[in-house]
């Protein structure tokens, strides 16, 4: 595989704080990458930076191995869609369509129209006087009609209703799988996206605290109910992330996949199992992480 | 179907192995796409790619240059050997600690299966519903 975007020691200090912290990752050629974690996480900001619209205090950022900084040789192959796209006073979606389709060499006019149409957008509307959903699905279709190199999509969905994200989402896997390229998605609905995602990446607090396959996430982690006492002696030796007690019955979320061994114990002892959702693993692992800072160094199994 | 908890392809593999074992997808007829599943399960296809590759390796499908994926012939029969063991992990085996619970020895759960079996042969209606 090819590593289409190369981040080391990333950082952007602020006067008094930090919003990206030594950050390093890469992504692949033609993978869907989740970039999740919560508001102010530095996600956006990130995403500013490899696409050369902000400036970083410190770290290398190579994108097709070159540096993106007033890189037209760059900038043409990637295509970032702002959660908070600014455009001209009197601008129109259809100009706004018409100037993607100038700039980005691979746009597909054919799909654009397809999904102003699924979409329901006005062409002739100004832009300041649409809704946010319609503002987002400016953003949607040109994030996918202009089939980019590498294309970013911050936050898309908001104020699209439920259809309209199925519409994004129907689409995105669709065209991704005709016309293979790389996808980097920031998200809050990690559940609604999850099954999208080849690799998630996880930040924190302008740090990293996940960067790995979603296959692998999957099974980290199990919840177990039951009796206490069956529970505690279960869970010795293992990493629990969460718990909750109610009288003489706890919940409980362990780290770890479970071997048919341990499912064989839990069901003899009379506990019951559920998979954790990557929402939930990630909203635990995110809360661990607060309470205890250097969490993501202790918990190597989570990196 | 989706999302219990282990590995997407593993699902993805199996819904396609549901279809052979039930026969919906029938020997040495084309198997579904990638994209196909992708687009179906609203997936990531690479994700399907792995969980099709994996039934490549398990030789349950081949590939034909060019054309696509195709059931290979003993498939079916391959996976109900498969599925005979998976269901005695999975269902015998906690229905023997339960039992074991209530003192109920191997003998006395055939009998009790005998019993519901036959029950159920006579008032065919009970299963439908």
């Amino acid at each position: 595989m090819t590593t289409v975007i190369e981040v080391s020691g990333l950082t952007k200090r602020y006067r008094d704080a930090v919003g990206v912290d030594d950050v390093s990752f890469r992504v692949e050629a033609d993978t869907i990458t989740g970039l999740l974690g919560r508001n102010g996480a530095g996600k956006t900001t990130v995403m500013s930076i490899l696409t050369a619209q902000n400036f970083a205090t410190s770290g290398d950022v190579r994108i097709f191995g070159e540096n993106p900084y007033e890189n037209p040789r760059v900038l043409s192959r990637m295509c970032f869609v702002r959660e908070s796209q600014k455009y001209p006073d009197d601008a129109q979606p259809r100009h706004a369509f018409g100037a993607a389709r100038l700039f980005f060499p691979r746009w597909d006019q054919s799909l654009a129209d397809r999904l102003i149409d699924e979409l329901q957008i006005p062409l002739k509307r100004t832009i300041k006087k649409l809704s946010r959903g319609q503002l987002s699905a400016v953003g949607v279709v040109i994030g996918l009609a202009s089939r980019a190199e590498i294309t970013f999509f911050d936050e898309p969905y908001l104020g699209l209703d439920a259809v309209a994200r199925q519409i994004f989402y129907d689409r995105l896997i669709e065209d991704y799988s005709e016309h293979p390229r790389t996808i980097v998605l920031s998200s809050h609905l990690i559940d609604e996206v999850a099954n999208l995602l080849e690799k998630v990446l996880v930040l924190d607090r302008g740090r990293v605290i996940m960067d790995e396959e979603t296959d692998a996430i999957r099974g980290r982690a199990a919840t177990v109910v039951g009796d206490a006492a069956a529970i505690d002696a279960f869970c010795k030796g293992r990493t629990v992330i969460h718990r909750e007690d109610l009288g003489r019955m706890a919940s409980v979320t362990v780290l770890g996949a479970l071997s048919a061994a341990d499912r064989r114990a839990l069901a003899d002892a009379r506990l019951d199992v559920s998979p954790v959702s990557l929402q939930e693993l990630i909203v635990r692992t995110t809360q661990n992480a607060q309470q205890t800072p250097a969490a993501h160094l202790q918990e190597g199994a989570l990196r | 179907m989706i999302d219990d908890g282990r590995a997407l392809f593993l699902q993805i593999a199996e819904s396609v192995e549901d279809q052979i074992v039930d026969g919906s997808l029938a020997e040495e007829s084309r198997a579904p796409s990638t994209n196909e599943l992708a687009a179906f399960h609203r997936i990531n296809p690479a994700t399907a790619a792995k969980g099709i590759s994996m039934l490549v390796d398990k030789g349950v499908l081949y590939k034909q240059r060019g054309i696509g994926m195709f059931v290979s012939p003993g498939a079916r029969r391959q996976l109900l050997a498969e599925r005979r063991t998976a269901f005695a992990d999975r269902f015998v085996e906690p229905l023997l600690a339960e039992a074991r619970t209530l003192g109920l020895g191997p003998d006395d759960l055939t009998d009790l299966i005998r019993e519901r079996a036959a029950a159920a042969a006579r008032s065919p209606e009970r299963t439908a519903r």
